[in-house]
């Protein structure tokens, strides 16, 4: 359907070790840039930790050991020249608890831009305002941005972690299971928001719910035990998964 | 059921009774310190410095000696205490044995009475350094004595701030310093505050160790080099050589009340610095 399809991430037998034990086996994928993928498979299975080779965020994590490569617009992002910070930029990350920093709902979305180097307010408030719009989030903050962002709903919270990101420009953004602390009204407006977003954006999410990879994703992958056991567009590996594993997980036989 | 509800009665007398006791002897020693030390205390015995060896005249080189001093050991401690908690809980690795070592070194240091450190700033500081008996030799070993207090507090406070502030810091393109000086340490700035509540507590407290180091000369200490005399080495040596009881009391009773300004003075700071967080 698309005629040029433009691979935004590529990652190349990826294997993560954490001191003993080994969390991925050579992982080969490639993300679409301004496409939704979604990675799937019961707890442990590896997927988290797959995302989060993404940022190189595996690395904070004492004994872990990264094999492979990835490349991001074919710069390889574990080359020894890659500033892992300018990396981060490019890629943001929404983590599974909203975890909003203990300043204003206008300080919290001004924080990545000003460790940036802006100082002008006035950027600086139209920084903050296109963010929060972008995260539909606007409506709602705009008359006590400078009221505690603690105060605000758990979905509200997670929304304001989206303008957060988004302040700062990234090209990819990465969420792991963004909806699972969320109730079902909140689960659904960022399920809304996922699919605005991917218009200017390219999206992976992790997620343990398969009816929301099913409604958000256009690509979805599906990890066991390390390995990526079946990558497809996600209608089809919903209705016609080629692997017996696949079929196993999506139908509700083990998970 | 009737047994369940003596049984908490009995349990919740005896809990009220043991916060009555706690109360019940604090109140007492501060009252009796009143009682005994209001009679002292006026105007001129803040105001004039010490005449015939504290008979006559007030207290108030020894005021000016307490403040300068703690001041000079927080100078020195907190930005040594916060700066290896900083590195003990974010960059040394779980296994560097430097990092043990530290933690073991800052562990056994808090157990080691003050004398001991008074000996030693006494041997190191007034005489091979020959700072002499000075505001200096004293700051620096009531520093030493502090710094394992202001390094624990600080590394559980920097501990208790969730991790997932540091990642959603790094995930927007913050570096590690960044991440830790504009969100972990003014998260963290509540528990340090306490630690150097504590660490004032100790050095306003003291008295053998700063003897042996900053002297107890009853002249107004103008610069670092020059002795000086705490309050608490004051009331010490008026309580010890029967100078006067009255003044030791006296003494004792604005020794509270400069506690209570100070622990008062810290929780306004600590307000002000989370206002200005949230």
């Amino acid at each position: 359907m698309q005629m040029n399809k433009i691979i935004k991430i590529r990652s190349e037998n990826i294997n993560v070790f954490y001191k003993d034990f080994q969390a991925l086996f050579d992982i080969k994928m490639n993300i679409e840039e301004n496409q939704v993928t979604a990675l799937i498979g019961p707890s442990g299975c590896g997927k988290s930790t797959f995302l989060r080779t993404l940022n190189r965020l595996n690395e904070l994590i004492e004994g872990t050991v990264i094999k492979g490569q990835v490349y991001l617009d074919d710069i390889p992002v574990y080359d020894k020249v890659v500033d892992v910070v300018a990396l981060r930029k490019k890629v943001g990350m929404v983590f599974q608890k909203p975890s909003v920093f203990p300043l204003s709902i206008y300080e919290n979305v001004a924080y990545g831009p000003k460790i940036h180097g802006i100082k002008n307010k006035k950027q600086l408030d139209s920084i903050v305002e296109k963010s929060l719009q972008a995260a539909n989030l606007w409506k709602e903050v705009s008359d006590r941005l400078n009221s505690p962002a603690s105060r605000l709903s758990g979905g509200q919270q997670q929304r304001l972690v989206i303008a957060r990101v988004l302040a700062v420009e990234p090209e990819v953004i990465l969420m792991d299971e963004p909806a699972s602390a969320l109730d079902p009204i909140s689960t659904a407006r960022l399920e809304e928001l996922i699919a605005e977003l991917k218009n200017k954006y390219t999206i992976a999410i992790v997620t343990h719910n398969m009816q929301q990879a099913a409604r958000v994703s256009d690509y979805t992958a599906f990890f066991l035990n390390g390995e990526m056991i079946e990558f497809n567009r996600t209608d089809e590996l919903f209705v016609n998964p080629r692997d017996k594993r696949t079929e196993d997980y999506i139908t509700g036989r083990f998970g | 059921m009737q047994a369940n509800n003596i049984q908490e009665k009995i349990l919740t007398f005896v809990f009220w009774f043991s916060a009555f006791i706690i109360v019940g002897i604090l109140l007492t020693i501060i009252f009796y310190i009143m009682y005994r030390g209001f009679s002292a205390i006026d105007l001129n015995f803040i105001l004039q410095a010490p005449r015939h060896a504290g008979r006559e005249g007030g207290i108030s080189t020894t005021i000016v000696g307490t403040v300068y001093l703690t001041l000079v050991s927080l100078i020195i401690a907190v930005p040594l205490g916060v700066g290896a908690a900083i590195y003990l809980e974010e960059y040394a690795s779980r296994k560097s044995k430097f990092a043990y070592l530290v933690n073991l070194t800052a562990e056994t240091l808090a157990g080691v009475p003050s004398i001991v450190f008074g000996l030693f700033g006494f041997v190191f500081f007034v005489i091979f350094l020959q700072m002499g008996w000075s505001m200096l030799s004293g700051g620096m070993t009531m520093a030493i004595m502090i710094l394992p207090t202001i390094t624990r507090t600080s590394q559980e406070a920097i501990l208790s701030v969730p991790h997932d502030y540091r990642e959603n810091s790094l995930a927007v393109g913050a570096s590690k310093w960044q991440t830790i000086h504009r969100i972990v340490l003014p998260s963290a700035v509540p528990g340090i505050v306490t630690g150097i509540i504590l660490s004032i507590g100790r050095t306003v407290g003291e008295t053998a160790a700063l003897i042996l180091t900053a002297g107890s000369s009853l002249g107004m200490p103008l610069n670092l080099m020059e002795p000086a005399r705490t309050m608490s080495v004051h009331l010490y040596i008026l309580a010890m050589e029967g100078i006067s009881m009255e003044r030791a009391f006296g003494t004792a009773f604005l020794i509270i009340i400069l506690i209570v300004i100070i622990n008062y003075m810290a929780n306004l700071s600590l307000r002000k610095l989370s206002q200005a967080k949230s």
